[in-house]
This record gives C-alpha cells, structure tokens and sequence, in this order.
C-alpha cells in the first residue's frame, strides 16, 4: 500500500488505497461529532500544549450518507529535537492497527489542530488539507481554540478547501494568471461545515452520572466583562497581519513598475534598432543582425500571489473573530448596565 | 461479604457500613484518592459499546500520574482479552505496545491500574490485577458498571491489599477508594456542552456563535435566580425553615453587585462602548479593504 509522506510539521497523508468505497459527489454536508472526541481534543491540548505552539491529531470516523461522523481521534506526538528517527508513518499505521483490535472505526477522516487566538490560515494548513483531500474526498480539518474556549463556549470550527482550490492545488499553478483565471478570492479558499455534537445513550447516562456526583461549580467565565487582555492580542496580530500585506503590496507594485519599465525600454530598444537599420540601409551598409530581444531584457519574476491569499484569508479571519468578541462584550455591558440600573 | 474459598486465592469486599445498594464515597479510605477526568469515562463507555460479540465485560489500561497522597487518571486504552468460565487469556502485547505509542505523544503519563466494566470483581481480576502488578506499583482498579445493574452506573476504585494468615493461606482483598471527579478549565466547559446534548430529542445539539452564547448564559442565570427567588417566597411564607447558611449566601450573592455611583458607571459604560464600536469599525474597514483588493487585483 502506497503512502506518501508530506511535510514533517504535520501528519501523514493516508493511504490512497484506503479511501472510502464509493465516490461521493456531494461534498460533506454537516459534520457530527461525538462527545468523546471533543474532550481528547481538550485533553491533548490541555496537557501537551504550551503557548504557541500547535498540537495536532487524527481523526477516525466514517461517512454516512452526507453526514461525516467522527467517532474517535488519536494525538500526534510533536517533533522534538532528540526524536531524529522518529517515524510518523510508522506510528500512525501501529496506532491504526491497533485501534482495529478494539473494533474502533479506523478510517482516517480528518485531523485536528489548536490554534492560537485563531491564526491558522499558513501554507503548512493549505498543503496537508490538500493532500488529505486529495486522498480522501470527505476529510475535514478542525480547528480548536483553546483560548476561546476558555473564555466560556467550546470554539471548534471544521473547514475544507473548495473544489476551485482543490485544482488550483492540484495543478500547482500558483501564479498570478492562474489565480486570476479561477478567480479565487481569500472568501472562497475555504468553506466552514457546520458541527453537530452527538452522544450515545450510554455516554448520556455517564453525563448524568457525572452531574449528580461531581461538585465542581460552573464558573460562568462567559460573563466575564474583563477581557481586554484578548482584545488586545487579536488586535495586535490583526496589525502584524496586515502589515505583511501592505509589504506584499507593495513588492507586487514595485514588480508591476519594472514590468512597465522594461517593456518601454523593450519598445525603445526596437525603436533605435530599426533606425539605424533604416540609416544603415540608405548608407548601403548590412543591417545589423536582430538580436533576441528577449534575452537581453530578463523579464522580472511575478512575486507569488498564493501567500497574498493566504495573509488575506487570514486577515479575514482575524476580523470575523475580533467582530464576534466586541458584539459578545456590548450584549455583556448592557446586561450589566441592566443590573446596576436597578440597584441605584 | 461475599467469599469463595478455592485454594489460595480469596477475594472479598470490606463489608460496608451502611445498607445503601451503592455504598461507594461512604466507604473507607486507606489509600490514595482516586481523581478521575470525564474524558477516561467517556472512553471506557465507548469500548464498551464497541466490544466484540459475546464479551461481557471489556478491560483496559488505565494511564496517569501519581501523587503522593492521590492517583489522578488522564487517559486510558482498552485491551482486547478473552474471558470464560475457568479461564482469562489477555493481550499483553497488545497493552505494551499501546502504551509505548502513548508514551510517545505523552510521556509522564505512566500505568497506574486497569479498569473493567461490570459490577463485581470476579476471580478473573484477580488474575489480571497480578499481572498490572508487574506493570506498576500498586496499581488500582476501577469498575464501571455499564450494564446499570442498580439503574445507575457505579463507578468504584479499589486498590489490593494483602490478607489472611502469612505462611499459611494468604489472599488478595480489594479495598475501595474514594474517587472524585476531577477537570480541567476547558473540560469543564466541554463537559458542560456535552451536558446539554442530553436534553435534545435525538441528543445532537449543535455549536451556538456570538450573542446567543452570552443569551444562553444569561437565561442559565435567569432560571438560577428564579430557582433562588422560589426559595425565599417558601422560606418567607413559612413553608420551609430558614437556613443561615443559604441566608449567608444570598447576603454574599446581593452585595456583589458593585454600588458605583450613576454618572461614573455611564462614563466608564460608554468608554467600553466606544472602544468596542471603534474596534468593530476598523475590523469592517479591513475587511472592506482587502476585499476591494481581491477585486482589483482580479481585473
């Protein structure tokens, strides 16, 4: 069985042999997640992660119908230093074996990252979703904020490419014509699926059980009116963001003067050329031989338009994230306002 | 107390002090607390459900960090084993293996017992629990009663003890633990969705955004206060005593409001007002910006 082994940040593309069945022609409609699933991703989190960094992990699952159902997930360890021969295709095939004996789905449907204050939108993302869905039709990326989660309401986000970008990745024309020819905005990189959490009944039971006897008090950290601290951080990557795409910016318009410049020099050059071939023809001298024009004048490189998509799904992101904050802190303040209004 | 005399091996239950058909947090403690997180439940549970045809009962390894003076459980794997009258075969390759790829991705995780579903600790555990003797020191067991035989599900940890006469018939008794559960922040929150999956028809529920979460929260304190306010009419009709204890708690409850004078509370609303607004407009104008961008860019 082939496997293909993608960039060493990430987890291994599955087997394309593996694939589901039958071909689906509708992409996935509606994801459903069970409960177990969402507290691994917590856990894994919680335990493993540290600031910035990212953990990841796979999810196993089947599809029924339009409906992907995810019903298990294993972490992925992350790359230390000392881990030199460490084999990620290796350990994911063990942990899939394995997992078979237990009689847990072992069909590769996805992966998961955390992500930080919601910066996600990178190559890195783009290449290993890609790959995945290329491998699998229905797989699906899900995004995990643990910040925001923290902060009162689980935030969990699942995300595919859209079939235009899938051939533009296919093809790997990542230039500015064959952007433009699909025309590609940053709104249509990705398409957000939306989750439904689904338990069994024993899993209900357990909930049940757990309420009765567990005495740890909800804390209410949704009602939290001091978040500034958030904002600001958003804000602040919202700034780095776009700064890197003011200087994208600006490199593409540098690049577009030169374009211009050259060709003017290219039509001037032709212009003197055929001058003096036509003085040198009433001279009754041999023209001068044509030269490649082309060599002469190197056209300058076109700078790569993907990374301006991405800054600017990314900056996309960003807002929609700090416009959900400020609208959740104004219901906040009126309700407080609400409050104090009655006690003077 | 229930004793099976068969050669040298014995297992009993304390007896418990009190006749209650699920006598688990009033028991002794002579060991270590037992702190459990949701996510190892939620995990034996779905083993459970997906055993193979004609097992009873599923085991496992359970995986955490030990304290001092507790055990907490973050993390567990089921092993695939084969029980039946007289005999009890597990895969201990399989368990190896397994925790040697947890290890990988967690690696101060180590093996502090195992668990089982089902509600008696029969011979075969003991057995087993001999053989994650070898794994860990003291490790613990847990039982989960899946199958509700007492239309609960029982959740108990016990831990091995030695007993009987040294030199001549010794046994192995499992004395019961107090278990608590235990989250994190996160989990908390995670649980507390899970929590309202219950109450959905068909148990989907899906993921809310924006200013229905802060609605949901708010209605959440709605009917905590309606509950608080159903309590003092009882209480000041006369149909309920008063409680000081719960009269501490309101008086708590009452004075947290912060008493800010009118005009200083309006100055600081607005401030955040604005901030907000401003905030709200810039992230719009960006917006705007880049996709004004997109288009020319496009043209």
């Amino acid at each position: 069985m082939a496997s293909r082994k993608e960039s060493m940040s990430t987890p291994t593309a599955p087997m394309a042999s593996t694939s589901s069945g039958a071909t689906l022609d509708s992409p996935v409609k509606q994801i459903q997640i069970e409960g177990l699933v969402v507290l691994k991703m917590i856990k894994h989190y919680q335990e493993e992660g540290q600031g910035t960094e990212v953990v990841q992990g796979v999810l196993l699952g089947l599809v029924v119908e339009d409906r992907l159902e995810i019903t298990n997930c294993f972490p992925f360890p992350q790359h230390t230093e000392d881990d030199a021969d460490f084999d990620e295709v290796q350990y994911q095939m063990e942990m899939m074996r394995s997992l078979r004996h237990v009689n847990i789905d072992h069909l590769h449907v996805g992966w998961y990252q955390s992500t930080y204050y919601g910066s996600f939108v990178s190559r890195a993302l783009l290449d290993s979703q890609f790959s995945y869905q290329h491998a699998i039709e229905e797989s699906v990326v899900l995004i995990y904020d643990p910040i925001k989660t923290a902060q009162g309401s689980l935030s969990l986000k699942a995300y595919r490419l859209t079939p235009k970008l899938m051939e533009i990745c296919k093809e790997k024309d990542f230039s500015a014509e064959g952007l433009k020819k699909a025309m590609i905005g940053f709104e249509h990189m990705f398409e957000e699926v939306p989750i439904v959490i689904k338990n069994s009944h024993l899993i209900n039971v357990l909930m049940w059980e757990l309420e009765e006897k567990s005495t740890v008090a909800d804390k209410h950290e949704l009602l939290n009116l001091s978040s500034s601290n958030h904002l600001e951080k958003s804000l602040q990557l919202l700034m780095d963001r776009v700064d890197d795409m003011s200087q994208d910016i600006v490199k593409y318009n540098t690049y577009s003067r030169n374009l211009s410049k050259q060709q003017q020099q290219k039509h001037q050059y032709t212009q003197r050329r055929q001058q003096e071939n036509a003085q040198r023809q009433t001279r009754g001298e041999p023209p001068l031989p044509e030269e490649d024009i082309s060599k002469m004048f190197k056209p300058p490189q076109p700078p790569p338009r993907m990374d301006t998509l991405l800054i600017a799904g990314q900056i996309n992101n960003y807002c929609q994230n700090v416009k959900e904050f400020t609208s959740q802190n104004l219901g906040k303040l009126f309700l407080a306002e609400a409050l104090q209004g009655h006690n003077s | 107390m229930r004793a099976q005399p068969n050669g040298s091996q014995l297992n009993f239950r304390t007896p418990s002090r009190t006749a209650a058909p699920a006598p688990d947090l009033k028991m002794a403690v002579h060991g270590p607390v037992v702190k459990i997180h949701p996510v190892v439940l939620a995990s034996i549970a779905d083993s459970y459900e997906r055993r193979n045809e004609g097992a009873s009962r599923v085991i496992g390894t359970l995986l955490g960090t030990v304290d001092k003076h507790s055990v907490e459980v973050t993390n567990c794997f089921s092993v695939p084993h084969n029980e039946s009258e007289d005999e009890v075969a597990v895969d201990m390759e399989f368990a190896k293996n397994m925790y040697e790829l947890h290890k990988k991705v967690s690696p101060t995780e180590v093996i502090i017992g195992w668990y089982a579903t089902g509600f008696d600790i029969t011979e075969h555990s003991v057995l087993i629990h001999e053989y994650y003797s070898r794994e860990a020191v003291n490790p613990i067991h847990l039982t989960v009663d899946t199958a509700l035989q007492s239309n609960k599900m029982n959740i108990r940890a016990y831990i091995s003890a030695q007993m009987g006469v040294p030199g001549k018939t010794v046994g192995v008794m499992f004395t019961p633990l107090t278990v608590k559960y235990i989250y994190y922040d996160t989990e908390r929150i995670g649980v507390g969705l899970l929590q309202r999956t219950r109450d959905a028809p068909n148990r989907a529920k899906g993921l809310t955004s924006d200013l229905c979460q802060v609605g949901g929260a708010a209605t959440r304190v709605q009917d905590m206060l309606t509950t608080v306010l159903a309590y003092i009419e009882e209480v000041l009709s006369g149909k309920v005593q008063a409680d000081n204890s719960v009269g501490r708690f309101l008086t708590d409850l009452v004075s947290k409001v912060p008493k800010i004078s009118a005009e200083d509370f309006e100055s600081m609303l607005n401030s955040n007002i604005n901030d907000l607004l401003m905030v709200t407009y810039l992230a719009n104008l960006t917006q705007a910006q880049i996709a004004l961008n997109e288009k020319l860019v496009i043209l």
